[in-house]
């Protein structure tokens, strides 16, 4: 994760054009790429006036895709951290064959598109799938309903915790864990007492990095969820849908209230950044 | 404290059914899927024309893309560490914003804001015959501002630890202040530009959302490999699905071991 900006003078310059040169470029780059498109969507959004933007966010498909995202989103949280801290606890303090190919494996969610996640798991789980007819046989189903989508979502948010975690682990070195060890500490205790304080801000700021991700998920879901309106679609899968219907006004709603719960996880971003360098 | 008892072998095999259930399992599945037909069967996939237009599409959009990204993501990261500005901060914190906004949001912004319908949309279209939305153009936006953090903050720390010594010993010595550049601080950034740009480029070919929504799904014209998997698997064609499938996570993975790799070797030649 990035440290904190800090300035670093450049030396006299002689050329006085550069400065206001660069600058202007650069500003207006940001400008153009960034905020003109932002505040764009929050013009449209509330073109009608804030009255039609609400009556919006209280349809009822509208609040059932923003209740989807949520669980989804804490499910993700709760399941690539747990799994997430013993990955990285496995891969940073354990030697074992094979644990530089496990290591390059974490990554491969960042490589894989979200459609193509999504397509693995139909190919796993679907009709002709792997595992379909032991499915059936269990009657479970997992394409095309809550469970593909819950594990699309894992999927495509699973390394941020494990990257997070592990500089800080490795940081923090075996000393005062070998302490604790020697002072008659057993493993749990000394995994809460040592360990966790020094890595808790990290793993914070690995599960922000996991539920915007899994918050904003739409290519993985969209191919394996059949976005059932009411039922399997979740805010991102709604806009999707209502870009394509024509209702804007609709899209546009829920899209701002998607760009405005990633401002707040920014803002949480930052918080924790600073809280990290403070610690180091 | 890696001793081998019951504790530590538990963890072990935990994270191994995880990563085997999540990672290794549906990777196998996609493999499997796209040599089903050998290789043969996979290269008479990859070349039907519409799955090659799309994959060529994909490759020169994302690669215009991140030359732009390197120039203007350098250029960011430069005028933020070393310029003080009112307000530089708080955008050195929007700089993130891409990282957080869903990227279908991206799309409809782009689409609110160049759409044919829009204002500014047509306008581009009748004065310069300028289509974005529905053409590569606007793949290529949405991938600039998708991708848009990665090389600014690979950039930015490098910037930050460089030794200015050097830099003052350039200029006393006569050098003018393009010489200091080329000769002494973009050598010292080259690593980090790289590693960003190839992160960019790598992230930029399986994106989905913010292309589906700008660019459509118009075989020949703007469908990107991502989209192009999207319609074979609504189509019912697995195998066209799975053998670009399996292009794009070889292609982009192997982007990120490349970088994995590159990383490691700078930090050891730094530690020496």
């Amino acid at each position: 994760m990035p440290a904190e900006i800090q300035l670093v003078k450049p030396i006299i310059q002689r050329n006085p054009w550069v400065r206001p040169c660069l600058l202007s470029l650069v500003l207006g780059y940001i400008a153009f790429l960034i905020f003109v498109p932002v505040g764009t969507l929050f013009f449209s959004a509330f073109s009608e006036g804030a009255v039609s933007f609400f009556k919006v966010l209280c349809r009822w498909d509208v609040l059932h895709a923003f209740g989807l995202t949520f669980f989804l989103s804490v499910l993700a949280v709760l399941v690539n951290a747990v799994f997430g801290l013993i990955i990285a606890w496995v891969l940073v303090r354990h030697d074992f064959l094979g644990k530089k190919f496990l290591n390059a494996l974490v990554d491969l969610p960042f490589a894989v598109s979200p459609v193509v996640a999504g397509y693995m798991l139909i190919l796993l789980f679907g009709r002709t799938g792997w595992c379909h007819a032991w499915l059936q046989a269990a009657g479970i189903k997992i394409v095309f309903s809550l469970p593909g989508m819950a594990i699309a979502t894992a999927f495509v948010s699973l390394p941020f915790v494990i990257r997070e975690v592990m500089p800080v682990l490795q940081e923090i070195g075996l000393e005062e864990e070998q302490a604790a060890h020697t002072l008659g500490a057993n493993g749990w205790q000394t995994f809460w007492r040592v360990t966790f304080p020094s890595i808790r801000w990290g793993l914070l700021y690995g599960i922000t990095l996991t539920f915007a991700r899994a918050m904003g998920e739409f290519g993985a879901l969209f191919v394996v969820s059949g976005a059932v309106s009411g039922e399997t679609e979740t805010a991102t899968l709604f806009v999707f849908r209502a870009m394509d219907e024509r209702m804007y006004q609709e899209a546009y709603a829920v899209s701002v209230v998607l760009a405005a719960v990633s401002f707040f996880v920014l803002l949480a971003m930052e918080a924790l950044k600073k809280r990290i360098h403070e610690e180091i | 404290m890696a001793k081998t008892n019951a504790g530590a072998l538990s963890l072990r095999v935990t994270a191994l059914a995880y990563l085997a259930f999540m990672l290794l399992i549906p990777l196998a599945a996609v493999l499997q899927d796209g040599f089903r037909n050998g290789a043969a069967g996979f290269l008479k996939s990859l070349l039907n024309p519409a799955a090659w237009h799309a994959f060529k599409l994909t490759l020169w959009t994302a690669l215009l893309m991140a030359a732009i990204n390197a120039v203007m993501g350098t250029l960011t990261a430069y005028v933020l560490v070393r310029y003080s500005f009112p307000g530089r901060s708080l955008i050195n914190s929007f700089i993130d914003l891409p990282f957080a906004i869903p990227t279908l949001v991206t799309g409809v912004m782009l689409v609110i804001l160049y759409g044919p319908q829009q204002a500014l949309g047509s306008w581009l279209k009748h004065h310069w015959g300028w289509e974005i939305i529905f053409a590569p153009t606007g793949i290529i936006l949405a991938l600039l501002f998708v991708t848009f953090p990665l090389v600014v903050r690979t950039v930015e720390p490098l910037l930050m630890e460089i030794d200015q010594d050097q830099e003052e010993a350039s200029r006393t010595l006569g050098a003018s202040s393009w010489t200091t550049f080329w000769r002494v601080l973009f050598p010292a950034i080259l690593p980090g530009v790289l590693t960003g740009t190839l992160l960019s480029f790598s992230r930029a070919l399986g994106e989905f959302g913010s292309v589906v929504v700008v660019a459509g799904n118009i075989p020949f014209k703007s469908q990107t490999a991502a989209v192009y998997v999207w319609g074979e698997i609504e189509s019912q064609n697995q195998q066209g699905a799975s053998a670009m499938s399996v292009m794009l996570v070889a292609l982009s993975f192997f982007v990120i071991l490349l970088v994995d790799w590159f990383e490691k070797r700078r930090r050891s030649v730094h530690a020496r």
